[in-house]
């Protein structure tokens, strides 16, 4: 094949995708329900419990799915039915989608030659070594393990170097380490000025990664902001405490006097506690107890999962 | 056409078992002519009988069934197709390469082959080698791009493929006469029929119908099956 040189990618700064009341429903369900949002510059993390429709929107942004309702764009043109959009674009599918016959290498130069890179085989190189996969590079997919196989999605993604990088659940079976290594490389193309979306059902994944979080719950957009303000709503939010001490009763007496309990009822399993202020109430607890003379013997959150907290962030958004 | 989508179609069905089928159907082809010549019964009857029931009838539908899908629905099914929609190529240009891929392993494992088991049986003798090899080559071009436009539109591609094959041309193409205008197996025989000069070949659809109708199948097939990648879908998970 020969390789011919084409517009470099690199030339638009600054890529945006942006939707506009986007909305996608199959029948009589919908999937994602009435988003408008835009991505830019550095790492966005699309954080969602599963179900949430954060693949749909993914595959939308993808150009892999037409929205039923608003516009998805890329600097402001359309991604559907374009093909060209992938000068800019790479994508990592959240399946294997690898051809298992050939080897890392082939898959990520047949990803270059596709692209019509000037020098293919450099660029198949460096993206190998990006992912630090070039000791594997000569076996065949098929013997790979899954991280193994997530990295060279990786570099067959970015092998053309695209503005735009979207990753859809791009940690899920990486070791730690192959996850630690991921995660740098992602934050280092965001700061290295390329727009990087990832989609994660995990918190402490997209709080460790992006700068920008997009909470996507049963289809609509329920929060935006920096993670540390999405952290503060989700920590700031009711907490709902199941508590088992010497004296239920007793204890339940001494906590109602604060207000940062906002409801206390007594069961014969324990004390079910309504934390309105969270840091307050998880201070007090033990000196409250102390005063009272109570032992503690088991506290539990019992609404921690993240379905709840994200329950509770789309009901404040709407 | 695009040189890598090419190779890796290649690859991704030379690859896998099917592989095996593709060699299987010919050699039985190559040794039915060589037991009929072993028993002393190559004669230009019994090559135009194999040659009708088995190479176009039999063996040319079910290689272009497995040629056909099997250039595009596996990596439909497993996710790979997303490795080359999602670069900066024109979908009908991979639809079109993945028909190219599937025409030429039709000519390779099909008309080849029935070229071969013809000439066995009776050398050049009243045109019947290459008239079939002909047939088969043009009728597998049309299975090829039937097969791939199936492929892309149905995960069912070989399950309505076979019904097709089987039911629709060989049993109800058997009885009613109606059905063969639209079979790509009598298009193929009535190609053969016109090349070959021999007095046991009969076709049933006239040759004026079935160019035409081969072309417009073909081309039809191509372009939709582009159409239908432009606006491929993942439908996800969730």
């Amino acid at each position: 094949m020969t390789a011919q040189t084409v517009d470099t990618p690199t030339a638009t700064a600054g890529a945006a995708i942006e939707l506009r009341q986007v909305s996608r429903w199959y029948g009589n369900v919908v999937a994602v329900n009435d988003v408008t949002m835009r991505i830019g510059p550095g790492v966005t993390g699309l954080l969602g419990p599963n179900g949430a429709g954060k693949s749909t929107l993914l595959h939308m942004m993808a150009g892999f799915l037409a929205p039923s309702g608003g516009v998805v764009t890329l600097n402001d043109r359309p991604i559907w039915r374009n093909h060209d959009i992938y000068r800019l674009i790479g994508l990592v599918p959240e399946r294997e989608a690898v051809y298992g016959f050939l080897t890392g290498r082939q898959f990520v130069l047949s990803s270059a030659r596709l692209h019509r890179l000037p020098d293919p085989q450099e660029a198949a190189r460096r993206a190998l070594a990006t992912v630090e996969m070039e000791d594997a590079a000569d076996r065949r997919i098929e013997t790979y393990s899954k991280g193994m196989r997530q990295r060279v999605k990786v570099a067959a993604a970015m092998v053309h170097d695209p503005q735009v990088l979207l990753l859809d659940e791009p940690f899920n079976g990486m070791d730690p380490r192959q996850r630690m290594h991921l995660m740098d490389l992602v934050r280092a193309m965001g700061a290295a000025g390329k727009t990087i979306l990832f989609s994660s059902h995990i918190l402490e994944e997209v709080e460790r990664v992006a700068e920008q979080i997009e909470v996507l719950v049963a289809g609509r957009h329920a929060a935006s902001g920096d993670f540390r303000e999405i952290r503060r709503r989700m920590t700031d939010r009711p907490h709902l405490f199941r508590v088992k001490s010497s004296d239920d009763r007793r204890l339940a007496a001494a906590l109602i006097a604060d207000a940062s309990s906002g409801s206390v009822s007594v069961s014969a399993g324990g004390l079910e506690i309504q934390a309105v202020d969270f840091r307050r109430f998880t201070w007090l607890l033990p000196r409250v107890a102390r005063d009272a003379g109570v032992h503690v013997y088991q506290v539990a959150p019992s609404d921690e999962d993240l379905e709840s907290v994200f329950s509770y962030l789309i009901n404040r958004s709407s | 056409m695009n040189p890598v989508v090419a190779g890796i179609s290649y690859r991704a069905v030379l690859g896998r078992r099917r592989v095996w089928l593709l060699i299987l159907l010919p050699l039985v082809l190559i040794g039915l002519s060589a037991l009929l010549l072993a028993f002393g019964s190559a004669d230009e009857r019994s090559a135009v009988l194999l040659m009708e029931k088995f190479a176009i009838g039999t063996m040319l539908p079910l290689l272009g069934l497995i040629v056909g899908t099997g250039v595009i629905a596996p990596e439909i099914d497993d996710g790979t197709i997303i490795h080359l929609l999602s670069k900066p190529i024109s979908r009908p240009v991979i639809a079109q390469t993945k028909f190219l891929v599937a025409a030429s392993l039709l000519i390779l494992f099909a008309a080849v082959p029935t070229f071969v088991a013809a000439y066995l049986l009776v050398s050049g003798e009243s045109g019947i080698a290459f008239g079939f090899a002909v047939g088969s080559l043009a009728g597998g071009v049309a299975y090829a791009a039937l097969f791939l436009l199936l492929g892309v539109f149905t995960k069912h591609a070989v399950a309505i493929g076979l019904v097709y094959a089987l039911i629709w041309e060989s049993v109800v193409g058997g009885f009613v006469p109606g059905a063969r205008d639209f079979s790509i197996q009598q298009w193929a025989q009535s190609i053969a029929d016109q090349i070959s000069v021999s007095s046991y070949q009969t076709s049933t659809v006239a040759l004026g119908f079935a160019i035409p109708a081969l072309i417009i199948v073909t081309l039809g097939a191509v372009v939709w099956s582009g159409q239908r990648l432009r606006s491929f879908s993942l439908t996800g998970d969730e």
